[in-house]
């Protein structure tokens, strides 16, 4: 056993509005540069849809993912170490930027310097790529909202996957969802397997999965490695970026940007434990269906005294362990069993889990439109308006059995607490129909519904103070792409004699001051930060 | 003239083909990449790419076994100077003809895909152009070749190559009457390694072979 901690997610879709404020301050945070324009680190779909890009849920056209071999063994879909180096000088599952969108923007000046006309001038689009007019757009980052597009294209959805999705074509029994999507920081990550460069790799401390700029040469397999089509390529830098889970706040304790600007307060943040040791057993089981149970399977309880003593060996932090006890997306997605994961299908243990929306139901029941099951309070959930199937497909690999009992509990928390706090006489038989006690049903409505802020995001600061003396770094340059601040070297060789400073030294001597992230090998002598980044290297 | 170009420039060029890279390396390593163009039009780029690539490399594979592997090596071997001749003309041209056709596929891309031309940059451009000169010149030299199939001027090729290699003087003096289309052949290939450090061209050292021998998963340890 070895046990690691990672920061995971959970996103209560039951709640999300789909307002993309999530997207848009991670946008204004991380992406609005030039050749970032069409990458959205976070991204907000209305399903049923393609999505964005273009069907990335179907890696029978992108590759994405892990594929289980007849030995028992998993490879990346797109191919082995040699078939992956094959595919360097084209690589023929990467999307195309048209398959996301080509960026563009108005031509907002000719608003003020048109010249006097009858017409009212207009700001007519122009591509941010080639700087040429745009005579038409046709696709954007969320082209589907709300049911946009005509049913012929949102039907190629692949989670209508053994479903008669031609009846949810129709007009009464249309349905929709909001899913907002970033990277899902997975504990077996395809994007890594498939770097041949080794730049992309995994915290040890927290899990969040980086893009070593550095060591990027733009190879561009991980952008068809991930089924998740989270890693993004630059078209301007020649390198892969992605999703950060916002280190740099985690790290200070505070929630990503798309968490904390959530509006719906849909997003939750916290320490899950598992066995590192057991990734690729996990990964590896035979079934699809049986990969939800198997990821949760290597979840540790945080509670178990053997499983603390082990955490300490493994050198886990104290205030990591008592986060992971405190953690609520262990109570989500393991005491309660309403959080659910992304598409385990892809084999690459996801840890941005997902609670499953319920229909729009409470008014239906009142109004008697919806049957009702036998014990006269619960609605059936085969009449629900969005089909279990479809929400199996999308979180289960199929599995309808996890999402029911998560709808279950979560309506059932919603006729108690009706009962509790309307009727004033709870209905006790609701509760024990879905294994649940009051105890427990209490603890979810103060943190689903009530959703305080320090409740939702249960985060432990880093251990800098481990790695870094912060002295050396004041005064030194901060985040910069490129050679922007000097003083920095690629190698352990030092060409150039930089000035060294010996401010930010620990007592043994030790200059660590280069080391602001990870290093795999030595730390290196020369000091500052430099490209990409301060120092990863 | 000749002694200039053949004696001086070939260790200007190389020394700032080698210096000039490890700088890049060491100092601008974000600069550092295959500068892929893929994501922005796939058309012709795969088919291109994959016969220009696989065609340089045999060619320059055939370039440095060929010219540097000493001649009594050959003999040794038993491999006359006349088979080695037509090996290298009929290998070479054949690889030529594939790297042509992708690199002409790329270049047309370049310059007539409107996303393309406006992202490239005057060494993309320029790169391209410079290979296909190189690449037409190359071509060339067969039919030049073809005048004498029992390999003694390839032989010369040899000695300077070699001669260079070694640092010994009087590497010129082999070159002093061989065809003009290999003299131009040559000082292009010794500039396109002078412009080298400044261009894409670096990504060819980052040839990832490192990675059929590591494990999937890469997890950073943090140092305490």
């Amino acid at each position: 056993m070895k046990i690691r901690a990672q920061i995971g997610m959970v996103l209560n879709l039951d709640k999300c509005i789909g307002c993309h404020t999530c997207s848009v301050t991670c946008k204004n945070v991380w992406t609005s540069r030039e050749g970032m324009e069409y990458a959205w680190f976070n991204n907000v779909e209305t399903k049923p849809g393609v999505g964005f890009p273009k069907e990335w849920e179907n890696q029978k056209k992108w590759n994405g993912g892990w594929h289980r071999g007849k030995n028992g063994k998993i490879h990346p879909k797109q191919g082995g170490r040699w078939r992956i180096l094959a595919k360097i000088f084209g690589n023929p599952d990467m999307p195309e930027i048209d398959d996301y969108y080509e960026p563009f923007t108005f031509d907002y000046d000719h608003l003020q310097n048109a010249k006097e006309s009858k017409a009212q001038p207009t700001a007519r689009p122009r591509s941010l790529v080639s700087g040429k007019r745009m005579e038409k757009i046709e696709w954007g980052p969320n082209w589907e909202e709300i049911l946009g597009t005509e049913f012929e294209h949102r039907r190629k959805d692949y989670n209508f996957k053994g479903m008669e999705e031609e009846m949810y074509g129709e007009f009464e029994n249309t349905f929709m969802m909001y899913l907002p999507r970033l990277c899902e920081h997975c504990l077996n990550p395809t994007c890594v397997a498939s770097c041949p460069s080794g730049s992309i790799y995994k915290r040890e401390e927290d899990g969040v999965v980086l893009v070593d700029q550095d060591k990027c040469r733009g190879w561009r397999m991980c952008v068809s490695g991930c089924p998740y089509k989270k890693i993004y390529y630059n078209w301007k830098s020649g390198k892969a970026e992605k999703c950060t889970l916002c280190y740099p706040r985690l790290e200070n304790g505070e929630p990503t940007v798309c968490s904390e600007t959530c509006v719906g307060r849909i997003r939750y943040l916290g320490v899950m434990l598992y066995d590192a040791d057991r990734i690729e057993e996990a990964a590896s089981v035979e079934n699809e269906e049986d990969l939800y149970e198997a990821q949760c399977d290597i979840f540790m309880d945080p509670h178990d005294p053997e499983v603390i003593g082990q955490a300490r060996k493994d050198g886990i932090p104290e205030n990591w362990i008592t986060g992971a006890q405190d953690s609520p997306i262990y109570k989500m997605a393991m005491e309660w069993k309403v959080a659910l994961p992304l598409h385990p299908e892809y084999r690459t243990l996801p840890m941005v889990w997902y609670i499953p929306p319920l229909s729009p139901v409470q008014s239906a029941m009142e109004s008697g439109k919806l049957p009702l099951t036998d014990n006269g309070i619960m609605p059936d959930l085969d009449k629900m308006r969005i089909p279990v199937k479809y929400l199996a497909n999308l979180l289960t690999a199929g599995k309808e059995e996890p999402v029911e009992l998560a709808l279950k509990r979560m309506m059932a928390m919603r006729q108690y607490m009706r009962g509790v706090l309307i009727e004033g006489d709870p209905n006790l038989n609701i509760l024990k129909d879905v294994g649940l006690t009051e105890e427990l049903v209490k603890d979810m409505y103060k943190i689903l519904a009530l959703a305080n802020y320090e409740d939702r995001y249960v985060i432990p600061t880093g251990h800098r103070e481990e790695t870094l003396d912060a002295y050396g770094e004041s005064g030194s340059c901060g985040f910069s792409f490129g050679n922007g601040c000097s003083s920095h070297s690629n190698s352990d060789l030092e060409m150039f004699e930089n000035p060294k400073s010996w401010r930010g030294r620990s007592a043994s001597g030790k200059d660590n001051r280069v080391n602001t992230l990870f290093t795999q090998g030595k730390t290196s002598t020369s000091g500052g930060c430099g490209s990409g980044g301060c120092g990863c290297k | 003239m000749d002694f200039f170009l053949f004696q001086i420039f070939p260790y200007i060029a190389i020394a700032v083909f080698a210096l000039g890279s490890i700088l890049r390396f060491d100092r601008d390593p974000y600069s550092w990449r295959s500068k892929s163009s893929q994501l922005l039009r796939k058309k012709q780029l795969i088919i291109g790419s994959v016969l220009f690539h696989l065609g340089i490399l045999t060619i320059l594979a055939g370039h440095a076994v060929g010219l540097l592997t000493p001649i009594s090596v050959f003999d040794a071997l038993g491999v006359s100077h006349g088979f080695k001749q037509i090996l290298a003309m009929s290998a070479g041209g054949i690889a030529g003809v594939f790297c042509l056709v992708g690199l002409l596929m790329l270049l047309h891309r370049r310059l007539f895909d409107e996303r393309i031309r406006a992202t490239s940059s005057f060494s993309d451009i320029s790169v391209l152009v410079l290979l296909l000169a190189q690449l037409l010149l190359g071509l060339y030299t067969i039919t030049v070749s073809m005048h004498h199939l029992d390999g003694h001027e390839m032989v010369k090729f040899m000695e300077w190559a070699q001669h260079i290699a070694t640092f010994r003087g009087g590497a010129h003096e082999y070159l002093v009457d061989v065809a003009m289309v290999f003299k131009l052949h040559i000082t292009l290939g010794m500039f396109i390694l002078f412009v080298w450090p400044f261009t894409r061209l670096v990504h060819v050292f980052s040839a990832p072979f490192g990675f059929v021998f590591r494990p999937y998963q890469v997890v950073r340890k943090r140092e305490v």
